[in-house]
């Protein structure tokens, strides 16, 4: 579980983030969505430690991240995994090495137990035959795909995804969205993912946070936000027409 | 304001470079590939670039002191000094700026940009450490080897060009390139190489790691790590002249 309390953060005396508040529960798949610009992508730096906010707290398991040292912070950070918006694979290493890298650095682990699990996460992940090629040879669904492998290697207790779906077709976002909840369940991870990607919203999302202009304007599961009143998140929500019609299948009334 | 600002981020960085590394095996295996990429590939370049600075000073020298006062062995005395005095450590200190100083710069902007150090980061490695160490480390410890290179080469050079344009013959080269020989030149170029080969890679190091932005700025951050990689040189070159001559 990962709690932030009352994070604000700041650029050039502009606020970002205000007063934000969300617990992210354990086992499921969180959802940050909001417009661009909204402040998405500052609050998962700040829950990460990428960024740090000039007030309020972040919790993980009840350990205070936030107030925690560099040394602290990296042990706790060894029992996190990141999906990047552009998968930040690492171009000098070789999809095998990529995966192998956290092994590499930080278990004592023999050569062949490493390659045993290497192999467990790529399959996991439904990737063969890949070992050897580098980032540069790979599609944006398979670089996903390695990032994932690569995030679970060391049985994260923490998933974090930023734009897991950017720039990749709706066919293999849906096997993206489908893989980050089944390892969410099946390593009981604490999954938060940042998307605007709708999609994704109704495919995973067992906890939904809108965030508008910094502020935590809504939560709720995927199931209620067809329901919701609140007006910018409608805005949001039904800004296509597939989900205007969709609301209209949902909610004949409100149509 | 701006200068003491760059200054006190540099020393930040080079600290955290400087830190206990998570894992010495991996450090060591990161190490040899840079001693590889820095300095091995490099062998080339200062080997070309030695030979002919070297011919070119034998043939200038023997053109401008063309006197029957001026003994013909004091061709390859001058040329002998002016390698390892200066060319050997501080020209060629210049040129593999721009070789291995934008190349650092580059890899480390583009992993900024492209996410790759954050990703470090989050898996609670040390970035600045795993990308930066094993970089000095191997460029401190080839640098010296790339001076001696360019040394013998250079002298090489000198005496084929000699030879083979007439201005001088083979024994009055090699008489000179051995009168009134001081070994104390040869330290002073190795140590002048070790603290250049510091200044290159951490001053690069310093530009890609705070790169921001896209491939444009990964230019830019290449182009100043260069620019101020050569003044940072240029200005101990005076002081370090200063220090060990005087």
């Amino acid at each position: 579980m990962i709690e932030v309390r009352n994070v604000n953060k700041s650029f050039n005396g502009e606020a970002i983030l205000k007063d934000v508040s969300i617990t992210f529960e354990q086992g499921k798949t969180n959802l940050i969505i909001g417009k661009s610009g909204s402040g998405k992508t500052v609050l998962l730096k700040s829950i990460v430690g990428l960024l740090e906010p000039d007030s309020g707290d972040i919790f993980y398991h009840g350990h205070h991240f936030t107030g925690m040292d560099q040394n602290e912070k990296k042990k706790i950070r060894q029992k996190f995994g990141m999906l990047f918006q552009g998968s930040a694979l690492f171009d000098s290493l070789n999809v095998e090495e990529n995966v192998r890298f956290k092994l590499d650095m930080f278990t004592k682990m023999g050569k062949s137990e490493k390659t045993d699990r290497v192999d467990f996460c790529l399959k996991r992940v439904n990737l063969n035959n890949t070992n050897k090629l580098f980032p540069s040879e790979l599609s944006g669904g398979m670089k996903k795909r390695v990032a994932i492998a690569r995030a679970i290697v060391l049985n994260p207790r923490y998933l974090f995804c930023d734009e897991p779906n950017s720039g990749l077709d709706p066919q293999t976002a849906i096997v993206i969205d489908n893989l980050i909840k089944e390892i969410t369940e099946e390593f009981d991870m604490t999954t938060i993912v940042n998307t605007h990607d709708l999609n994704s919203v109704m495919e995973i999302g067992d906890k939904v946070v809108y965030i508008h202009e910094g502020e935590k304007w809504w939560e709720g599961s995927n199931m209620n936000i067809l329901r919701s009143n609140n007006k910018e998140l409608n805005e949001f929500i039904f800004a296509t027409k597939l989900m205007e019609q969709l609301r209209s299948t949902e909610n004949p009334k409100s149509s | 304001m701006l200068l003491l600002e760059h200054i006190g981020k540099y020393a930040l960085l080079i600290r955290r470079a400087f830190a206990k590394p998570e894992k010495h095996k991996v450090y060591y295996r990161q190490l040899i590939m840079e001693i590889q990429s820095l300095g091995i590939n490099s062998i080339g370049i200062v080997a070309i670039i030695s030979f002919f600075m070297g011919a070119v000073i034998t043939i200038q020298t023997a053109y401008n002191t063309d006197s029957p006062l001026f003994p013909d062995y004091l061709i390859g005395l001058a040329a002998r000094d002016s390698i390892l005095l200066e060319f050997s450590s501080t020209i060629v200190a210049l040129i593999l700026a721009g070789k291995v100083g934008s190349s650092i710069a580059s890899e480390i902007g583009t992993m900024k940009v492209t996410e790759q150090i954050d990703a470090l980061e989050i898996m609670g490695v040390n970035s600045a450490g795993y990308l930066i160490l094993p970089k000095i480390i191997a460029f401190v410890v080839i640098a010296p080897v790339l001076s001696m290179i360019s040394m013998i080469i250079g002298i090489f050079g000198g005496w084929i060009a000699g030879e083979l344009s007439g201005v001088v013959t083979t024994e009055d080269y090699i008489y000179g390139i051995q009168y009134a020989f001081i070994p104390f030149y040869i330290f002073y170029a190795l140590i002048k190489s070790v603290i250049f080969a510091f200044i290159i890679t951490t001053v690069s190091s310093y530009h890609g790691y705070y790169t921001e932005g896209g491939a444009l700025e990964v230019g830019r951050s290449s182009t100043l790590a260069v620019v101020h990689s050569s003044v940072v040189i240029l200005l101990f070159n005076l002081i370090l002249t200063q220090i060990l001559l005087s």
